[in-house]
């Protein structure tokens, strides 16, 4: 199989269309003449996390609350291990955006004076079903904006320091791209698929977060040497057991409590309610032997059930055919929940790139938007907006300030090499498959998974770091016969560079700050003293060097230093 | 998780294929599109509410407690219908009104 090679010439690269990447191509759109590309590996009309639909936009300042007190909740949820600066400038875009997503055709609940309607101190009621298609119907209609659906990105270009592009390839031709820009956005999303996953068998994809963010981003930025933050802070949801549906719309929309098996409520018997708290007491009770656990909905009125059969459908609707296929809605059964594995998720948790207050990671070149980009949890739907245009503004005025270089060939023919030697290697022991289930025992059982009820201690943090380093060199020797295969075969390869950085950074937080997130048995509690800090790596010549960094404040404009 | 297209009643549109966010289904032999790789489905239903002929069904595999129930689609301007089949051959439909907003 041969691969044509093309290249192509833009001003801002856009990688990953999903919710930020589209916002920040609409932002740059609407504020210039810059030539965009944006890349995205499916088809941005349903791609990412906003597939299926949302249920609420989790982050709005509602009447009475303030940039500030929506910073003061994050900081108390993450336990003071965020970039102020970060969430604060985040957060005084969430309702402007939300304003203009709206023009963009998103139904919002609104009252008899015209206020979105609020679920709960943060969100607001929506039917978000179709926001995705909305938003890239919004993004066809730009004239400077090339959507190339179906392209894979897999590394960025570099030269003299610079990011001045990247390299992917398309999934249904045979075609190697090497996109020139002058400046890149990256917006892949999160990971998923690190640890082996709730229902490992014949519904191993069925998951909360998106099986097809695979954590591309960060693995691309770590294999250039980006610096990366939080990556300890991993991402554990509590959901509808089997299904892995989102429980805030009963919990919060409905005010449901947790109970365990015996009927007793059990959060505030863990100390103050936060999200790390609401999974932790969860785990607890099961392992106690209280379990299984679930959210009291039983009682509800039937019109209470039909509203929520709407909204899961809306959303996830593998739970309301679940309630109908067994002939016992929510008001008749109590809706049981569980754990899911780790994710690596920059919306909810702080993990990803280490970025300045413009959102520039520490390559020259490259911005980061959404759940790739690090240091500020509970961004969400609107969040991830918020940071696509504040990354877009970014990108547009870095372009006016530099001189364009063009990409030199033998670059470009060494990586084409590279990629291509997947589709000659002749087919081996170990298929795709294969390493990614061996990837995700190992992460399971040695970094924290379901089955180690999330713990981590130092001694099979060893053990991962060993065995994922043999499984990344094993990676080399893989065959792909096609070009969705080739996609598998970097999907794994993206996952293991991640894996691996996750396995330092546990080890290098030497604490335990977040239940769940990053247990450690051997440090079993918070240590200020030492920890108040944030972890971040940078990788190179093979080895993760980590670098301890002081608390950034909200006043505070962030430079990178070294 | 996964989902069934009922060739009979594919049209060839390509649709479900374009949208998949898993680029998981294809076009096969017949020009007919089919599941290519069904263990990698993420259940987001995304291809059953493109497909104009209710062709795709969408059910929970057993190992998460599927009975053996399956919905389809059915689109009218801004009325999304949802078809589901219960184990006991029964339908039930729900409509959800896309221009009103979820209650909770
Ligand atoms: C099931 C679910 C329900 C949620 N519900 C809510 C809710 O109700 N309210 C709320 O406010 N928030 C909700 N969230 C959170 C919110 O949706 C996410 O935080 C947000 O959408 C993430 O945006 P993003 O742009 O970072 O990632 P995405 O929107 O996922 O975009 C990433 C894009 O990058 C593409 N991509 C990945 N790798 C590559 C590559 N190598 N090359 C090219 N393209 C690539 C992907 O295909 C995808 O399109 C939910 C999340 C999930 C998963
Ligand atoms: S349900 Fe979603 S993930 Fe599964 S095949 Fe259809 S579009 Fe793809
Ligand atoms: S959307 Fe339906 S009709 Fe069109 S190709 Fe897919 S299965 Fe066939």
């Amino acid at each position: 199989m041969n691969l044509e090679l093309k290249i192509l010439n833009t001003d801002i690269l856009i990688i990953g269309g999903g919710t930020a990447g589209c916002f920040a191509a609409l932002t740059i759109a609407n504020n210039s003449d810059c030539q965009v590309i944006i890349t995205e590996k499916a088809n941005i009309k349903r791609s990412g996390c906003l597939a299926a639909g949302v249920n609420a936009l989790n982050a709005y300042i509602l009447k009475g609350e303030t940039p500030e007190s929506y910073l003061e909740y994050v900081r108390n949820d993450a336990e003071g291990i965020i970039r102020e600066d970060l969430v604060i400038s985040m957060a005084k875009r969430l309702n402007e955006v939300t304003r203009k997503v709206e023009t963009m055709g998103l139904v919002i609940q609104k009252d008899s004076k015209g206020d979105y309607v609020a679920r709960g101190r943060r969100n607001i009621k929506i039917n978000g079903e179709n926001i995705k298609p909305l938003l890239a119907e919004a993004v066809e209609e730009k004239k400077n904006v090339q959507v190339l659906n179906q392209v894979n990105m897999i590394d960025y270009v570099i030269q003299d320091n610079r990011v001045i592009g990247a390299y992917g390839f398309s999934i249904k031709d045979n075609i190697f791209y090497t996109i020139q820009a002058k400046a890149v956005i990256c917006a892949t999303g999160g990971a998923a698929g690190l640890y082996r996953p709730n229902n490992p068998g014949f519904s191993r994809h069925k998951m909360w977060y998106s099986p097809f963010n695979t954590g591309a981003g960060y693995a691309m930025g770590i294999r250039a040497g980006a610096e990366m933050t939080s990556m300890e802070m991993r991402f554990i949801a509590l959901r509808c057991k089997d299904t892995i549906a989102p429980t805030g719309t009963i919990a919060q929309g409905v005010g449901a409590s947790q109970i365990n098996g015996k009927g007793e409520e059990y959060e505030r018997n863990y100390g103050a309610p936060s999200t790390p708290n609401r999974m932790y007491s969860t785990i607890r009770e099961n392992m106690e032997g209280r379990g299984p656990c679930y959210l009291e909905t039983k009682g509800m009125p039937m019109e209470t059930q039909e509203e929520l059969y709407k909204a899961y459908l809306n959303m996830a609707p593998a739970q309301t055919l679940r309630w109908i296929e067994r002939g016992k809605g929510p008001s008749v059964e109590n809706v049981e929940i569980e754990g899911t594995e780790p994710y690596i998720v920059g919306g909810h948790t702080a993990s990803g790139y280490w970025v300045d207050t413009e959102r520039a990671a520490t390559l020259v070149g490259l911005y980061a938007a959404g759940d790739v980009a690090g240091g500020s949890p509970q961004k969400y739907v609107t969040g991830c907006f918020a940071e696509g245009e504040i990354a877009a503004l970014s990108a547009m005025s870095y372009i006016e300030r530099i001189k364009p270089v063009s990409i030199d060939r033998e670059q470009i023919i060494n990586k084409f090499n590279n990629v291509t030697r997947f589709l000659k290697n002749s087919p081996g022991l170990l298929r795709v498959e294969d390493l990614e289930e061996a990837m995700q025992k190992v992460m399971d059982e040695y970094a924290g998974g379901i089955s180690a009820g999330y713990m981590v201690n130092m001694d099979k943090l060893f053990i991962a770091r060993e065995q994922i380093k043999i499984l990344l060199d094993r990676s080399t020797f893989l065959r792909a016969n096609d070009m969705h295969e080739l996609v598998f075969i970097y999907e794994v390869i993206d996952r293991l560079y991640v894996c691996q950085v996750v396995i330092e950074h546990l080890i290098a937080r030497k604490e335990t700050r977040w239940h769940c997130y990053n247990e450690n048995a051997d440090y079993p509690k918070k240590d200020d003293e030492h920890f108040f800090r944030y972890v971040n790596s940078r990788y190179g010549n093979g080895n993760i060097e980590i670098i301890f960094r002081e608390i950034v404040k909200k006043d505070e404009q962030y430079e990178h230093q070294d | 998780m996964s989902i069934k297209i009922n060739q009979e009643f594919c049209i060839r549109c390509k649709k479900c294929v374009n949208v998949c966010p898993g680029n998981l289904l294809d076009m096969g032999d017949k020009g007919k599109a089919y599941v290519k790789y069904p263990k990698e489905c993420w259940g987001c239903t995304s291809c059953l509410k493109e497909c104009p002929t209710g062709a795709i069904k969408y059910y929970l595999g057993a190992d998460i407690g599927g009975r053996g129930g399956y919905l389809y689609t059915k689109r009218d301007n801004d009325q999304l219908s949802w078809l589901i089949c219960k184990p006991d051959g029964k339908h039930v439909c729900i409509t959800v009104d896309g221009t009103q907003a979820n209650r909770y």
